[in-house]
């Protein structure tokens, strides 16, 4: 079979990809733009990039500050949630700790349901049963929490070395004491940098939560939107962004430390 | 590890961190009014939801096929926009290309707070701004994709061979030139399997978009989430769950071919 030349084949792949994407722009529903107005966005912009800096800090426990303590709070106690219920689905999911191939099977399939649901859809399920308010949101993120944290944990201890294994087995321990002394010492410095990583990931996702009620700075943020008071969006935008810029450098840091 | 590193001889830092992690935790769980009591008398709630969510209506299933291929459109255009947008971007933010250390620190100062914004917030402001619709959606997630693949980018841009570079300043290139010949067919593969990656990204996204109004089958999952019909909301989630577990091995297999 004679081989068609790379440009030709280059080409055609083009082609095509281009026509997938006309497909694709085809049938969306582009009407929005028509309505768009330059001028108001420009507007919009403008107020949003002077924010409204007196709404930051006025005492109330409903100014941006404390606000976005709380949300920081609701990631912090997420995250600690999750990652201390992760720990038995982790024992549970991992190859390397049954001989009974089911067992790790079913661990991982309860993980990828947990997983398989957006944080909005617990948020909205546990709003129900606590009612509104950052409690709802700590379970959310806490159990999503569970799905993600428990899916990394699990690669990461089948991932590890087990010559210190077999060394505790070789002296005579026993399943609990090669637990202890051989691959808690191995993960624990993997394990508190995955937990830091998603605490970031959880205050960024507490954020958001507000926007159904779930407590953080989301309401106040979604009642600014709705209301177009778009100075005060914007201190709002500024705190969430400088916020989880912060967390990004100072647990990038301790990560750093962990290595 | 020398003697003085192991856990006894640093009790006292380990101690530290211990109380101040308590601290944090104690704080957070204050703040939040946390109150594990309500979680076991309302158990009622989660029973109902989980009887419910665990008998999915798949007579819904039909209906929601034109809004699954509605989304997984916005999301492929979506994603090639935002990488068309990251490119160069991306390719300014290395000293590698720019030759200017300022220039790339304002770039990347500005990549990163890109991405520090939730994907929900970003979506929220869209649609005020611009907004409801589907065109609101495409360009949520070509902002989202930009703030993915940027870093990605330049990452890999920072790991290129610089055998290439000096050959072409050798024969005279300038900075552009150089971008073009010596730095692109280096990163290439990469960045196509960066924006597979981003698509599958995207689509599990959609998933939350709709519930801004921002187009595609995340409108049916705020509809029957509104509506308590939590059987339509089990078909809704078990069909995105299957496409991006599809969306994952394609593009997976694809990857792995363009190695």
């Amino acid at each position: 079979m004679k081989r068609i030349p790379d440009r030709i084949r280059h080409l055609i792949l083009l082609a095509l990809t281009l026509l997938l994407l006309w497909w694709c722009a085809y049938d969306i529903d582009w009407t929005t733009f028509r309505y768009f107005s330059f001028g108001s966005f420009r507007a919009t912009l403008a107020r949003l990039l002077s924010p409204e800096w007196e709404a930051f800090y006025t005492g109330g426990p409903e100014d941006i500050f404390s606000l976005m303590l709380l949300t920081i709070a609701i990631g912090f106690f997420g995250t600690s949630v999750g990652t201390v219920l992760a720990i038995p689905f982790v024992l549970l999911s991992a190859n390397n700790l049954w001989k009974n191939p089911v067992v790790p099977r079913l661990g991982k399939f309860i993980l990828n349901v947990l997983r398989a649901f957006p944080e909005l859809v617990y948020a909205i399920i546990f709003i129900k049963v606590v009612g509104p308010g950052p409690f709802a949101g700590v379970l959310a993120i806490g159990v999503h929490q569970i799905g993600m944290l428990g899916k990394l944990f699990t690669e990461e201890m089948e991932r590890m070395d087990e010559t210190a294994v077999e060394a505790c087995k070789a002296v005579g321990a026993n399943g609990v004491q090669t637990m202890f002394y051989a691959r808690i010492p191995q993960l624990m410095p993997i394990y508190t940098s995955l937990a830091l990583n998603h605490f970031e990931i959880a205050v960024r996702s507490a954020s958001t939560l507000g926007l159904v009620g779930a407590g953080g700075i989301g309401a106040t943020l979604i009642f600014a939107i709705q209301a177009a008071r778009w100075n005060r969006v914007g201190i709002i935008l500024l705190a969430v962004v400088v916020t989880v810029f912060l967390l990004d450098l100072l647990t990038g840091w301790i990560r750093k430390k962990l290595r | 590890m020398k003697i003085r590193d192991t856990v006894h001889f640093q009790w006292y830092k380990t101690l530290f961190v211990v109380v101040l992690l308590g601290l944090c935790l104690y704080t957070s769980i204050r703040a939040t009014k946390a109150d594990f009591g309500q979680l076991v008398t309302n158990i009622g709630q989660v029973n109902a939801f989980l009887t419910k969510l665990s008998h999915p209506d798949f007579n819904y299933l039909p209906r929601l096929v034109d809004p699954m291929v509605k989304t997984l459109k916005m999301s492929a255009l979506g994603t090639v926009l935002g990488v068309l947008l990251a490119i160069p971007f991306a390719f300014l933010s290395t000293t590698v290309v720019t030759g200017n250390p300022v220039v790339t620190h304002v770039f990347r100062f500005f990549l990163n707070i890109i991405r520090t914004i939730p994907n929900l917030l970003l979506a929220a402001l869209l649609v005020a701004i611009i907004g409801i619709g589907e065109a609101t959606g495409v360009v949520t997630i070509a902002i989202f994709t930009f703030g993915v693949t940027s870093q990605l980018i330049f990452e890999s841009i920072e790991t290129i061979d610089y055998a290439p570079l000096e050959a072409t300043a050798a024969v005279g290139a300038n900075r552009l030139k150089t971008a073009v010949w010596a730095v692109w067919p280096q990163i290439a593969s990469s960045v196509l399997s960066y924006t597979f990656y981003a698509f599958e990204l995207n689509v599990r996204a959609s998933a939350v978009l709709g519930y801004v109004g921002a187009g595609g089958i995340g409108v049916k999952l705020n509809e029957a989430l509104g509506l308590f019909r939590y059987e339509r909301v089990s078909v809704i989630i078990l069909f995105i769950f299957v496409i991006v577990a599809v969306v994952d091995n394609v593009s997976e297999s694809i990857r792995r071919r363009l190695k």
